[in-house]
This record gives C-alpha cells, structure tokens and sequence, in this order.
C-alpha cells in the first residue's frame, strides 16, 4: 500500500507455481497487489505486502496457495493468549 | 439503534432482469454507502446475513462467506428473477467467498467488482471493469481519524481505572498535586497514542506500530516536562516519565493495528513477543525509580 510498509517478512503466504493454472484469480482479489502474472503463471512480486487475509488462498481454483489467515490485530491476539491460559480477557476483541 | 437490515433481495431504482446484481453486507452503514453510491441507477441489491457486521470483518469470520451467498441466492430465487448470472462482489469480500465455488453450486459467476462502493458507479460505467485504482486500499489521514474515536472509547474504561490508581498512590505516598500530575501525564500518554500516533502513522519512523507510538510518547514525555515545572523534578522522576509515557503510548498505537489494512496476523505477533515484555519492563523499571527516589 502506498506510503505504508509492515514487518519485513512477517507472512505465511506461499505460492506452489507447480499447481498454478494462471486464471490470475489472485490478482483479482488481493487488495496490497502482492501478485503479477508472467508467462501464464500467478507470481509474488511483492511478499512483504501481504497482510494475511487469505482472499487469494480462498479463491484460488487449484489451491496453488497457502496462507494462515488471519486478522493482524494486536487486542484480538490479546485476548486469544488470555484465552489460551484461560484467562479472561478484559477487552472486546476486533470487530466485535 | 439497530444496524441490521434484513438479509435478502432489494432493488434500487427499477431494475430489469438484465441489470446487475450487487452483493453486500446487512450492516446498516454497508448497506447504507451501496445503496447512496447507486442511487438513480437501477441495480439489484443482494444483502447477505452478516449478523451487522460489516464486509471486510465479515468475510474474516466467514459469515460473508460461501455459504450465506449461495444460501441466500436460493432463497431469493435470483436465478428466476435476472436473466445474466453475475454477481458484483466487494473486493474486501474475497477473504470469505470462493468465487469458483458459488459458480459450480448455483452457476453465478462472481466479479470481484471494487474495493470501496463509492468506485461502483464508475466501475459500472467503466463496462464492468477493475481499474487498478478501485483495486487499490488506501489508509488516507482521514480514514484514519475516523476511527480514533472509536479506539478512543474503547481505550476510556481500563485508562479511567489507571488514572484512579495513579492518583491514588500519587496522593498516598507523595503528594495530592503529584497524584494529580501522574494522571495527567498518563492521560496524555494515552491520548498520544490512541489518537496522535494513528494520525501521523506514515510519517513516524519505525515500521512496528509500537516504536512509531513510542516515539510520539517521547515527544509527550517533553512536552510534560516542559509544560509540568519538570525541572524541579529530580532525576528518579525524570527518568521514570521518560521510560514510562513512551511505553504507555506504544501500546496504544500498537493496538491500532487492529484498525489498520495493512498489518499481517505473523507480523502483530512478531511485533508483540518483541514489544510487550519491552514496555512491561519499561513500566517495572518505571516504579522502581519512583519508589527508590521517594524511599531511599
């Protein structure tokens, strides 16, 4: 996204161009243009841009793709480590 | 104030069999923005049960989700009631919707259409076609003053105990005055990095959440200093509020990556292990020089 940048490598998308059909799906859906396609294959071009919303792995046809979704929230994890001790959380978590 | 909006098939304007079929949320507010960015057109509005809440958040949890869009195009009997078998999607929807699997099960093609439903119209007009800009998320200044209000509630109720708590013992062990001015500075801290931090997020140094609120705490740690005779503090308390407030400010700022679009669930935790004990230790280290300068 323009003008804002996150962790570097801090995503579990992986992309298996082995299984890849090229129907570009991932293009359509991914909302930081993490994808390109060359020579009828889906390629990252830009990993470090993913924030993990699993709208391409979702939406891929031929499961070409991997990610643990998930919402980058710091009150949800919160709330999820209290959970695991259960412990009960103080806060709501995100999007309620 | 109820925000929900039954799910099921709605028209705006007077749509014929061949006009376009628009998914959304039952989220008053989605529904709300689709309907007034379509208004005077004619367009069918698929609402899908949401249980209020909005798309983007909707799609994460699943109930924007595969399911609820073909259950809800067989109980609206759409197939019946359009001739075309296209659906408009949001692009925030994508996380719960498999657009090959709609297609097998109900034969509706789903379109990822735009991102914000005020692109809809130019989408429409633009032959159906995403440009790259309608594609695009953005996190502008006034996107993001939007929602410090709302993190600002939810940051009221645990700030209100701490302001008590810091009084208090201000009151008990030093001064009412002191009490007074350890609230106070807390308060700014806080308001620093709920609402300052957020504003200015792309222009603060750093790419964790935390050191970007850190450093906008340090900068309130000054100016509390200036603006609260810190001169006459001694050094334990000089200290403490400048290891301190910056701490306090990090966690809030870092807890608006709840709000923000571009953070990634490995990266929030990444940030956190690292983070968290960081400012924990900072707050312990914090006491101790408080309680050394006034004990010792």
């Amino acid at each position: 996204m323009k003008g804002f940048r996150y962790l570097r490598d801090a995503t579990t998308l992986e992309l298996h161009e082995s299984a890849c059909i090229g129907c570009g799906r991932c293009l359509d859906v991914c909302p930081h243009l993490v994808f390109c396609l060359s020579d009828k294959k889906a390629r990252i071009t830009d990993r470090d841009a993913c924030m993990e919303c699993g709208a391409c792995r979702r939406n891929c046809p031929a499961d070409a793709i991997s990610v643990d979704a998930g919402v980058g929230c710091a009150s949800g994890i919160i709330n999820e480590w209290l959970r695991e001790r259960k412990i009960r959380g103080v806060g709501g978590g995100c999007c309620s | 104030m109820i925000y929900l909006v039954p799910p099921g098939l709605y028209a705006i304007g007077a749509p014929a069999p061949d006009d376009p079929v628009v998914v959304t949320a039952n989220y008053k507010m989605s529904y709300d923005i689709v309907r007034q960015a379509l208004s005077g057109r004619n367009v069918w509005l698929l609402v899908l049960e949401t249980f209020g809440i909005n798309v983007w958040c909707a799609a994460g949890k699943g109930t924007f989700g595969t399911d609820e869009l073909v259950r809800r195009i067989e109980a609206t009997g759409l197939a019946g009631v359009v001739t075309h078998r296209r659906l408009l999607l949001p692009i925030l929807g994508a996380p719960g919707v498999a657009a090959h699997e709609v297609k097998r099960r109900t034969g509706f093609t789903v379109h990822y259409a735009t991102i914000r439903a005020a692109d809809l119209a130019e989408y429409l007009d633009n032959g159906m076609v995403t440009t790259p800009a309608m594609r695009e998320l953005t996190f502008t200044f006034s996107e993001r003053l939007a929602l410090v209000p709302v993190e600002l509630v939810q940051a009221l109720k645990p700030a209100t105990v701490i302001i008590l708590c810091l009084f208090l013992i201000g009151y008990l062990f030093w001064t009412p005055i002191a009490g007074l001015k350890a609230s106070l500075a807390y308060l700014g801290a806080m308001l620093t990095g709920v609402a300052v931090g957020p504003m200015l997020l792309p222009w603060l140094p750093g790419r964790g959440f935390s050191i970007k609120g850190a450093v906008t705490g340090l900068a309130w740690s000054a100016a509390w200093y200036l603006l609260a005779g810190g001169n006459g503090w001694g050094w334990p308390v000089t200290a403490a509020a400048f290891i301190a407030l910056p701490a306090v400010s990090a966690f809030h700022t870092l807890n608006f990556t709840g709000c923000s679009t571009y953070t990634s669930r490995t990266g929030v935790k990444k940030e956190m292990r690292l983070s968290m004990p960081a400012m924990g230790g900072a707050i312990a280290v914090s006491l101790l020089l408080l309680l050394a300068g006034r004990f010792l």
